[in-house]
């Protein structure tokens, strides 16, 4: 089975061939189930959030998003976002080409240690930020001697959440690039192609997909995250509350529907990043 | 291929220094806004949970008699969380100016750490609790269960809502105001007074991981047949939960609760914002900051605050703290891992 | 150089991606991890090894470590479903089912974990109605279970989807063409090259299952010994400035879910070279 398998995939997308489909009733009968599925697990709690939130009336859900608390977490939650997942693309675009392309020792180990934040409670994850930076930390002395804030600040809210959206881009990219193989990309470099060359015309391609999914699931954690982001922000109004804290903040103070809109504004945000990820798919079809 | 490596080296370096500039960019933002001593100045209040209401509205009193009396404009930025996490929170270099915490105990934890005086609970009157409260009932519309005093709280299969005394601060006066009662009536037997609590814990099926959370649990999910609660808390969640649905009641004995008040010494000499950090606290004595805190439905300690009020809180039977030898023997006779409150779960070996 | 580029392969930016990812795994997460490992002023080996002893230690372990384990296994089976559903066939509202897979991660926990007890709790949506069957959800490892598996479904189907849509299509043609079954091409042709993938996703969700505070605790109830989570010991340990000890439990929890994760991921490494 292994020998027959091509070595350079097909660049079209493949015909779809009456043999590759179910009768249409298996079909529709899988689509059925997976719909159930999805609005059983999914759905129904994304509905208790817009009910909630509507509970009191458009007055009051337009009130908790244009509150300057709610506005400046928001701005919080973007600028985290916009610094994170940047340098964890390109940390796993690195990682994913180095694990794949290449044979060396201690590879799963390697792919472990990526692994790790995933299996580190978001709790923890804060807490050693506070141990590393905070005032009884490694550099905490030195750092609190040049006045600079890390933990209870915007650093350690970046730091957090670095590390718990950490290997989202990596894990992503593996599986998919070790499918693939490099037969591809020796093939260009037997046939003269510069590293960068290899990499932007033949990997970055076909593992579009792979990188889009790794990069929109990286960013919708990072702007959700609330464990680790809760230990190491000051939970400042208007200054070091994120919107996930501001969610709670407005729970905890009774104030249901207000919470529950704020959380739905996350809702929507991750919807934009979706509609984005739609507007690329076009282009690049095109 | 070492060049290479140097380079993946100097990329990483070039992304911590992203990161580092981007703290030193913070940094110059808070200095700007609290060096200029007399014009402008910012406090951080670093309090617990329930008293998000009572700092509010505090706050923009305390801001207008500040100005009022010393024509200086103060902010008070606040910080609301579970009462040991913000305690841990200012030890690990959360610059707060002024605590208000939930019990003793953790404003103890931060003196040890160098932050604040030793003496810092004669700094205040009242040992630094400028406002008490204490442990009542929360039970459904009309008392069903004909819940009247701590006793009925074990009797068959009535279900007791409180939040883990572990995780909140709050939950562990709720524990102590069981225990206490016991004591006094069974004339000071530990051991009977163990069994009791013992008992109550079996009648909790939920065990939050803070006062809200119980609150949640028992008014919107509509779990159990009572919540205990700080009275301040029952108050508030009756006039914002609905009068409707739950009704509270006064057992015939309870703790006092003493939420205690500090200055943070080492961070307020550092700013240089003593003088106001110190009028801050100390206005919450003064004739309007215990209106404040009794409107909040704190209880005052000001007599003549306390007669105005005399209609709101209900006289009881009140034993404090001391009846347990202070936080500290409390803390690590009941709370502390392997300490009484664990066995009541875990079965001795 | 050369001798080394041709040892690992013809491909070039070995060292420069690799030293990048070491560092960048080192400055992000190895070092402030291991200042779990030496920060834990006052551990001491009789106090970790009472710890890891602890009754009510072990319980929780065995709370987090099952209900993750269940919860992994069911998203791997519905995540498949759902990608399977999502790459394969075409039908209206795609496009909306395909962008809900990701709202677990954009809600935050806490969120997830309040809406998810409103519908399960006595009162709620479905509660309400197992309750007269005598089925309790929240607040019994049931509605951990719940919790968690919200929490990982994203995983599993992100990690299918790419690979199975970069799946080649002519394996599977041939197949039909000498006759298989589609259930038959399915389970020896398909099923062995996700495998891999499947697993990643099982052991992505898994492992985050068993750190997860955040949704747990509003559905879990908290009860000692019964469905109390080893995060919140973690945290009871920390509101009583016990570092030490909840270093200790965190420790633990760490060191077997990397052993979890290694023993995954090797596995997953054969499975690969036998598909191969």
């Amino acid at each position: 089975m292994a020998g027959s398998l091509p070595l350079v995939p097909t660049q079209a997308k493949p015909q779809r061939s009456t043999t590759r489909n179910e009768s249409s009733w298996v079909k529709w009968s899988l689509i059925g189930l997976a719909a159930l599925v999805l609005i059983w697990m999914i759905v129904l709690p994304l509905i208790v959030v817009l009910t909630e939130s509507l509970k009191k009336g458009w007055e009051v859900y337009v009130a908790a998003i244009v509150d300057p608390d709610a506005l400046s977490a928001l701005r919080l939650t973007l600028l985290v976002a916009v610094i994170t997942v940047p340098l964890n693309t390109i940390f796993g675009v690195a990682a994913a080409w180095a694990i794949t392309k290449f044979k060396f020792k201690g590879k799963q180990l390697l792919i472990t240690l990526i692994d790790l934040p995933f299996a580190v409670s978001p709790v923890i994850g804060g807490l050693i930020y506070v141990l590393v930076y905070g005032e009884h930390g490694w550099f905490g002395p030195w750092l609190s001697d040049q006045d600079i804030q890390i933990i209870f600040a915007l650093p350690g809210i970046v730091l957090a959440t670095l590390f718990i959206t950490f290997p989202f881009v990596a894990r992503e990219l593996i599986p998919l690039m070790e499918e693939q193989g490099q037969h591809e990309e020796e093939a260009a470099v037997t046939l003269g192609a510069k590293g960068w060359t290899v990499f932007w015309r033949i990997t970055l391609p076909n593992i579009k997909w792979g990188l889009l999914y790794g990069v929109i699931l990286c960013n919708a954690r990072a702007m959700g995250e609330f464990g680790a982001v809760s230990v190491v922000s000051g939970h400042v109004r208007g200054e070091t509350n994120t919107l996930p804290l501001h969610v709670e903040i407005l729970y905890n103070e009774y104030q249901f529907s207000a919470s529950f809109a704020v959380a739905s504004l996350l809702l929507i945000l991750a919807l934009v990043t979706l509609i984005l990820k739609g507007w690329f798919t076009r282009k690049s079809v095109h | 291929m070492k060049k290479s490596l140097k380079m993946g080296m100097v990329l990483s370096l070039v992304l911590a220094l992203t990161v580092v500039t981007a703290a030193c960019g913070k940094k110059d933002e808070a200095a700007s806004t609290s060096t200029n001593d007399k014009k402008d100045v910012e406090l951080l209040n670093v309090s617990y949970d329930p008293t998000r209401e009572l700092y509010q509205n505090y706050n923009k009193a305390f801001a207008a008699y500040w100005l009022k009396e010393k024509g200086q404009k103060v902010t008070i930025k606040q910080s609301h969380g579970g009462s040991g996490k913000q305690s841990r929170a200012v030890i690990d270099g959360q610059k707060a100016d002024v605590v208000t915490l939930a019990l003793g105990y953790d404003i103890d934890a931060i003196q040890e750490k160098g932050l604040i005086d030793k003496d810092w609970q004669k700094k205040f009157d009242k040992n630094s609790a400028p406002y008490t409260s204490t442990i009542v009932f929360l039970v459904r519309k009309g008392n069903p269960k004909q819940i009247k005093d701590w006793d009925d709280l074990i009797k068959g299969d009535t279900q007791v809502i409180t939040p883990n005394p572990k995780t909140s601060g709050g939950a562990r006066w709720n524990y102590l105001a069981a225990w206490g009662y016991a004591l006094s009536k069974n004339n000071n037997d530990q051991a009977k007074a163990q069994e009791f609590v013992k008992q109550l814990y079996k009648h909790v099926p939920v065990l939050d991981t803070g006062a809200r959370g119980s609150t949640t649990t028992f008014v919107e999910r509509g779990i159990g047949d009572v919540l205990i609660a700080w009275e301040n808390e029952a108050l508030l969640s009756v006039k914002e939960l609905g009068p409707d649905k739950v009704d509270i009641v006064y057992p015939s004995e309870s703790i006092l609760a003493e939420p205690p008040v500090a200055v943070v010494d080492k961070n307020v000499d550092k700013k240089g914002t003593r003088e106001v950090a110190e009028a801050y606290l100390k206005y919450l004595y003064s004739e309007e900051g215990q209106t404040i805190a009794a409107e909040n439905f704190y209880r005052p300690t000001l007599e003549s605050v306390k007669t105005k009020f005399k209609d709101s809180f209900k006289d009881l039977k009140l034993f404090t703290i001391d009846e347990f030898g202070g936080w500290q023997k409390a803390q690590k006779e009941h709370f502390s891992d392997g300490g009484i409150f664990d066995q009541i779960y875990v079965p001795s070996k | 150089m050369k001798t080394m580029a041709s040892k690992r392969g013809i491909l070039p930016g070995f060292g420069l991606t690799m030293g990048f990812s070491v560092l960048y795994l080192s400055l992000v997460v190895l070092i402030p991890l291991s200042a779990l490992l030496l920060n834990s002023t006052g551990l001491t080996w009789g106090k970790f090894i009472d710890v890891a002893t602890n009754a009510r230690v072990l319980a929780s372990f065995k709370v987090s470590f099952l209900t993750a384990a269940a919860a992994g296994l069911i998203d791997a089976v519905l995540g498949l479903l759902l990608a399977w559903v999502l790459v394969r066939y075409d039908f209206p509202g795609k496009n909306v089912f395909d962008a809900m897979i990701d709202l677990p991660f954009a809600l935050p926990t806490a969120v997830a974990g309040i809406s998810l007890t409103a519908i399960y709790a006595q009162n709620g949506w479905i509660g309400s109605l197992l309750d007269p069957l005598g089925i309790k959800v929240a607040f019994t490892p049931l509605g951990i279970t719940m919790a968690l598996m919200f929490i990982g479904i994203p995983f599993v189907v992100r990690t299918v989807q790419p690979v199975l849509q970069d799946l080649e299509a002519d394996v599977e043609e041939a197949a039909a063409t000498l006759g298989s079954g589609r259930v038959r091409t399915f389970l020896v042709i398909i099923l062995p090259q996700l495998l891999p993938a499947l697993l990643t996703g099982f052991a992505l969700a898994f492992s985050r299952g068993i750190g997860e505070y955040g949704s747990v605790v509003f559905i879990s109830g908290n009860m000692p010994m019964k469905t109390e989570i080893a995060p919140l010991l973690i945290m009871s340990k920390l509101e009583q400035f016990d570092y030490a000890g909840a270093t200790a439990v965190a420790l633990l929890l760490l060191l077997i879910s990397f052993l979890l994760l290694l023993i995954i991921n090797t596995l997953q490494h054969r499975f690969r070279k036998t598909a191969r």
